[in-house]
């Protein structure tokens, strides 16, 4: 084809989509360990949210780190987002006339519900900023300059709790595919036994991910964290 | 055996189309599933009515001519076409469902019958290899490892036929061009336009209309030669490093 380029097609697409998951992936499994701390009670958890912040301290500013990953992220955030729209409205497109009876024969459940599990995840996204980031929005009516005690307050409220935890099962789902389809995607899957590793990775890496998310959430239900 | 069978029916490109349901007695669970649509035109035949248009060849599952979206499946419930397939495969007094392939790259012309040129055209941007005329070379003097050969032979087995293209969610023809430019790419004579290939193919692909891969593996159930989900990896490991070398 003239004036064909390698980074025009939906491959290149989908390498967007994979390298800027990877980097979510990253950031996911950072914030569920500084999540965990929450375990250790009151002063760690603070701490950690404090140190944070100082990270490069003075090398870097006040909240320098911070910042260079938050640009980082929604940067990754935007990729992955545009790629997908563009990806959805194609297959879309792609199948114009439905069948009147198809079978997803071969296909996982988590691999079919990439998308609106995406648009899930993304909902939660911002109202667990609104919640927790920009927002700080107690539901309890009590201080929200304190992480941990922010924390408890908010968990203590089931209904709270409960779009958390649908959230981490929907996250959980992504990743069950994501992870294993960033890997095919980036040609690292040339046989069937790296295939089935990455499908393993993947399906382990979203459990301990949901599991991991979901422990301090319960722990405030139950009453280990208070 | 009975059936019913709902079949896509279009009298043209343009035409609006639905489903039309047929009954169909006296079916032998040995009769192929075309062979069972050979009985039901002639029993259309027989009433004046206009017999049901499919594509069919060889019949004998090397060709890729035939190919219909059965129950839901692509080429039906077993791994096989649609030409190997028989009735024994359902049960009496069933009812069957049969559609065309659905691609906006693969346009139905009438009933069951769509026009894959796409697919040859993808082809035409490198799904073969430059050589020399003349004599032929000595067999001996370019060596291939037995594992690449393997390889290449088992994805060279695919046969065009749409399947993949049929079953996917997304309408992506990933598969089909996998297997061809694994099957290219595992022999030394496929590396002089390795990095062209791909990205022609690709683009080919993506001009068609095909959807892009979500690797959903539907693709690979369907495919009656049992092409592997690996080739689409190798695929985007080629388009990779063709971007990583410039193209």
């Amino acid at each position: 084809m003239k004036g064909a380029r390698a980074s025009r097609t939906t491959i290149a697409l989908k390498l967007g989509m994979a390298i800027s998951g990877i980097l979510f992936l990253g950031f996911v499994l950072a914030h569920m360990y500084g999540n965990l701390k929450a375990f250790a009670g009151h002063d760690a958890f603070n701490e950690y949210a404090e140190h944070l912040r100082e990270i490069g301290e003075p090398m870097l500013p006040h909240e320098g780190l911070l910042w260079i990953l938050r640009v980082g992220l929604i940067g990754a955030l935007v990729v992955h987002v545009y790629c997908a729209v563009v990806l959805w409205r194609r297959a879309a497109r792609a199948r114009g006339t439905k069948y009147v009876t198809k079978k997803q024969t071969g296909a996982t459940r988590a691999s079919l519900m990439m998308r609106w599990g995406g648009v899930t995840i993304l909902l939660f996204l911002v109202w667990h900023l609104l919640n927790f980031t920009i927002g700080k929005v107690n539901v309890q009516g009590g201080a929200t300059n304190d992480p941990y005690n922010l924390l408890v307050d908010s968990f203590e409220v089931w209904w709270l709790t409960l779009i958390y935890i649908v959230a981490m099962l929907a996250l959980g789902a992504h990743l069950h595919h994501g992870i294993w389809s960033a890997a095919q995607t980036l040609g690292w899957t040339g046989t069937a036994a790296k295939r089935q590793r990455a499908k393993t990775v993947g399906f382990i890496t979203a459990l301990i991910v949901t599991v991991g998310f979901s422990l301090v959430p319960l722990g405030v239900l139950v009453g280990i964290i208070k | 055996m009975k059936l019913t069978l709902k079949i896509w029916r279009q009298d043209g490109p343009t035409a609006e189309g639905a489903i039309h349901t047929y009954q169909l007695d006296d079916v032998s669970p040995d009769m192929s599933f075309l062979e069972m649509l050979d009985v039901l035109n002639e029993q259309l035949n027989a009433e004046g009515e206009e017999p049901i248009a499919f594509d069919s060849d060889c019949r004998e599952g090397i060709c890729g001519m035939c190919g219909l979206m059965i129950n839901g499946d692509a080429h039906g419930p077993e791994v096989t076409t649609t030409c190997q397939l028989h009735m024994r495969s359902f049960s009496d007094g069933e009812t069957i469902t049969i559609e065309p392939w659905r691609s906006e790259a693969f346009p139905v012309l009438k009933d069951l019958v769509v026009d894959r040129s796409a697919f040859d055209r993808i082809i035409q941007q490198g799904g073969y290899i430059s050589v020399n005329t003349g004599s032929a070379p000595e067999a001996h003097s370019v060596p291939v490892p037995r594992d690449d050969a393997l390889r290449a032979f088992n994805v060279a087995t695919c046969i065009g036929c749409g399947a993949c293209v049929a079953a996917c969610p997304n309408g992506s023809a990933s598969l089909f061009m996998g297997a061809k430019i694994t099957h290219l790419g595992e022999l030394p004579q496929g590396q002089p336009e390795r990095d062209s290939r791909v990205v022609n193919m690709v683009a080919q692909h993506d001009h068609e209309g095909f959807g892009g891969c979500t690797n959903i593996g539907a693709c690979t159930a369907a495919c009656p030669k049992e092409i592997p989900l690996d080739v689409i990896s190798q695929l985007n490991k080629d388009l990779r490093t063709a971007i990583k070398h410039g193209h």
